[in-house]
């Protein structure tokens, strides 16, 4: 045999919902062969404590992400804006879990 | 409890095989995976033996013709395709058995409606692999055809009526072989066309005799135990 096949599989990345109403959130990636069995594979590594609703798989080719040499330009001109963040307003009465 | 110590060996002894598969499978995904279904056959395999008895001195006291289980199960786990083979025939088998035993009245009702869920996903598990290897390169097809080969005489002996489990059994055999047809069909497999149990057998598991493999399977699953009772960590 030529290589192992972990070497030849896709990587794909996991996202577990852990309940109802929250949204998915990334769990860790792992190898396979297709969707199908990434899904399967995902259901036995990261749901088998009862950490799950429902599972997505994406190839990890597929995810585009930031670069870190442009984390100045991304991030940096947004960490001397606090008037951002909704910390201005007096707090109603009555609402709760703000 | 004729029938709680055949199911439970059944799944007490398969367990054993996946688990061999700890360290050697052919990738860390696939070992969690068959990990996995051997920890959930472990489980129902312990319920099934404390009906019966003390589950550690059933498993590990007894001898080789004191088990109950299924020829199939005992075999060597072979090849990745091997195994999946088996499991398989075995798992659309479980699941069938125990969709029966869920809808009766039966002492083990309540377990095979917990246990049907498991083994659904294992028979899944199985189906998917056999899909892959059956209509993969030449080389998985042929390891797949050689492992359905291999434990086609050992079904036979799946639908042999066990005293204690309320079911119709020729309908639960028509049911697994349209099944496995089915299955075999979506992978490019023929139904391996053998005799369904070994001409020269001196009889089957469910009576006590087993084949080749098992003694040395069990030599491994008991020294622990057998030389230090009463082992715990």
């Amino acid at each position: 045999m030529s290589g192992s096949p972990s070497a030849e599989w896709p990587l794909w990345e996991v996202f577990v919902r852990s309940r109802r109403g929250l949204s998915h959130t990334h769990a860790g990636s792992l190898h396979a062969p297709d969707a199908e069995m990434a899904l399967r594979n995902a259901r036995d590594l990261y749901t088998r404590r009862s950490e799950g609703v429902s599972i997505w798989v994406v190839p990890s080719a597929e995810i585009t992400a930031s670069s870190p040499d442009e984390r100045d330009p991304f991030f940096e001109p947004s960490a001397d804006k606090p008037y951002r963040h909704p910390t201005f307003y007096a707090i109603p009465e009555g609402v709760r879990h703000l | 409890m004729t029938a709680a110590l055949a199911l439970g060996d059944d799944a007490l002894v398969l367990s054993h095989r996946l688990g061999e598969w700890a360290g050697h499978a052919p990738v860390l995904e696939e070992e969690v995976a068959l990990a996995n279904i051997a920890l959930d056959l472990l489980g129902q395999a312990r319920v099934l033996l404390s009906l019966v008895g003390d589950e550690d001195e059933l498993a590990y006291l007894r001898e080789e013709r004191a088990f109950r289980n299924v020829q199939l199960v005992e075999q060597s786990n072979g090849d990745f395709a091997h195994t999946i083979a088996r499991q398989l025939y075995f798992s659309t088998y479980q699941e069938l058995l125990y969709e029966r035993l869920a809808r009766g009245t039966g002492p083990f009702a309540p377990l095979a409606a917990k246990a049907v869920k498991e083994v659904a996903y294992h028979r899944d598990h199985a189906e998917h692999w056999t899909l892959r290897l059956g209509d993969g390169t030449a080389e998985s097809h042929e390891r797949m055809r050689r492992g359905l080969e291999a434990h086609w005489r050992f079904t036979g002996e799946l639908f042999e009526p066990v005293e204690g489990c309320e079911v119709e059994w020729h309908t639960l055999h028509d049911a697994w072989l349209t099944r496995i047809t089915s299955v075999l069909e979506r992978a490019t497999l023929a139904v391996p066309e053998g005799p369904r149990r070994t001409g020269w057998a001196a009889g089957a598991g469910r009576q006590g005799i087993h084949t080749e493999p098992f003694g040395r399977m069990l030599a491994e699953m008991q020294h622990l135990h057998r030389s230090h009772p009463g082992a715990a960590w």
